[in-house]
């Protein structure tokens, strides 16, 4: 099936759109920064070099087969009839990205944002699987969800798949609306941290024989608190340029995505800090952070059709769930996952794109990734909640089971949990062979037991 | 009960699918919808419960 082309962008927004990708890395930048400084300092080169690494195999695989399956709006795509209406389900791109023409055709510059997307989904599990997740695993855990899962699931929502379609097909709204990637690569990265975390089971202290707990804090604040900083800058090319690509936001807008997205995140620290403090007394430093990457994580979506007043409250949500998801998940459902990343990416993200349904105005017209141009009507289309609820159910229903599944194969050849002894000596020694910090002394079992 | 959550999960997206194909009646394909992110809620805690318990018995 070949749809109809998809209107070429103007030059202006051709110019902004590559401007904003430019930035993108940053986004990538500041992730890897929050990973290390979370984790303790016998793992932290290890974080960072997992982080660099699944950035690298997140875009050879994206290269070689990714782009094929995600595609694009208007580009070939197989398409199954249900009830009389296609239901576009995977792109039908040629390896390789042959047949692209890399001059700013929209194609190419979604090719080029969804090779950093790809590693930026990748970078969200390892928070869940710090210090026990081995080097060459979290690399083989990369190639299936840049192969796979993402570009599949960003069809649906990018590529002009079923998702982006319940518009024109079923009348809901704009169809499934997700400017920035607050599905697609958050929470969809949030989802296989999940299942990351599930198949590799708590590290080695964490959990008493009583199951209570353990705290296990970061090694450097400092890293953790510079890394919101350099993600905000990320966030802002990566919300801008998506909303270009897939929304069809008209360069202006960019001023109100950056707005949107800087507001969300500032709110969603602050009601982090004001929970933290008033819970123990203190804000706390890696809650605040988390919630900060919370509010950029659900900004996302909704970042160009909303006002600044409702991403403020966006973000205050995202930023007081934080904390109570981090201390749910780890206290009650047993999940160990020093990073945060399911409770920031996984559930920020999705709450980023409820939010979108419940708040969304879309005062032009606008174009969603099945085609459009849908005018402008003061609202965001009676159904688009129900649009982006069908959108969660599939995250839940459809990418954490493929996602859980791919991973707990890929376990059985290929063991994803370093061994007892790489867990005592920590990630560095073990599977680098010297550490990040080595004038320092190593805190290591043996010198906490004294 | 893990892959019980997990097909729970999968039945739940099912319901979803078909309330969006089958139901032109914006009430009815609503409420199916909504019935179908409950299944999924369903699946998630048995999904959750399993891995406590398999947690609690590797610790």
């Amino acid at each position: 099936m070949t749809p109809p082309p998809v209107p070429a962008l103007s030059e202006t927004a051709t110019a902004v759109c590559i401007l904003s990708i430019l930035l993108v890395p940053f986004a990538a930048a500041g992730l890897a920064l929050v990973n290390a400084g979370l984790v303790r300092s016998r793992s932290a080169a290890h974080s960072m070099l997992a982080s660099l690494c699944v950035m690298a195999v997140g875009a050879v695989v994206y290269f070689v087969c990714g782009f094929a399956w995600q595609g694009f709006a208007g580009r070939p795509a197989h398409a199954l009839t249900l009830a009389g209406r296609a239901w576009s389900w995977i792109a039908a791109e040629p390896f390789f990205w042959r047949g692209l023409e890399f001059n700013g055709s929209p194609a190419s510059l979604a090719a080029w944002l969804g090779a950093l997307g790809a590693g930026l989904a990748a970078l969200i599990p390892l928070g869940a699987g710090a210090e026990r997740w081995r080097l060459g695993a979290s690399c083989a855990s990369t190639a299936l969800l840049a192969g796979w899962t993402y570009p599949l699931f960003a069809h649906w929502v990018w590529g002009g798949g079923w998702l982006a379609q319940l518009g024109i097909n079923y009348g809901l709204g704009r169809g499934f609306v997700d400017a920035g990637g607050s599905s697609s690569i958050q929470a969809l990265g949030g989802l296989t941290a999940l299942a990351v975390a599930w198949i590799l089971g708590p590290r080695r202290g964490k959990y008493s024989a009583e199951g209570m707990p353990a705290a296990i804090p970061g090694h450097n604040a400092v890293v953790i608190l510079f890394g919101c900083l350099v993600a905000l800058v990320g966030w802002l090319g990566l919300n801008s340029a998506g909303a270009i690509l897939f929304t069809g936001a008209e360069p202006g807008r960019v001023v109100l995505i950056a707005v949107n997205t800087t507001l969300a995140a500032a709110a969603a620290a602050l009601a982090a800090a004001w929970i933290t403090h008033t819970r123990f007394g203190k804000p706390d430093a890696s809650l605040c952070a988390n919630g900060w990457v919370s509010g950029l994580v659900a900004s996302s979506a909704a970042c160009a059709s909303v006002a600044p007043a409702l991403a403020v409250l966006i973000g205050l949500v995202a930023g007081a769930l934080v904390p109570f998801a981090v201390e749910w998940f780890e206290m009650r459902l047993a999940v160990d996952d020093p990073g945060g990343a399911v409770s920031v990416h996984a559930v920020g993200g999705l709450w980023g794109v409820l939010a979108l349904g419940l708040f969304a105005h879309f005062p032009g017209p606008v174009r969603n990734a099945a085609g459009g141009p849908w005018p402008g009507s003061g609202g965001s289309g009676s159904g688009q909640w129900l649009a982006q609820l069908v959108g969660v159910a599939t995250l839940l229903g459809f990418v954490l089971p493929l996602t859980y599944a791919l991973n707990w194969l890929l376990n059985r050849f290929y063991p994803q949990r370093v061994a007892v002894e790489g867990e005592r000596q920590g990630m560095d020694l073990y599977e680098l062979g010297a550490g990040a910090y080595p004038e320092f002394l190593t805190h290591t079992e043996e010198f906490r037991q004294r | 009960m893990k892959l019980a959550g997990f097909l729970l999960l999968l039945a739940g997206w099912g319901i979803v699918l078909a309330a969006v194909a089958l139901l032109p009646w914006a009430l009815a394909r609503t409420g199916f919808v909504l019935a179908g992110v409950g299944v999924e809620v369903l699946g998630l805690v048995f999904a959750f419960r399993s891995h406590r318990v398999l947690g609690g018995e590797r610790g």
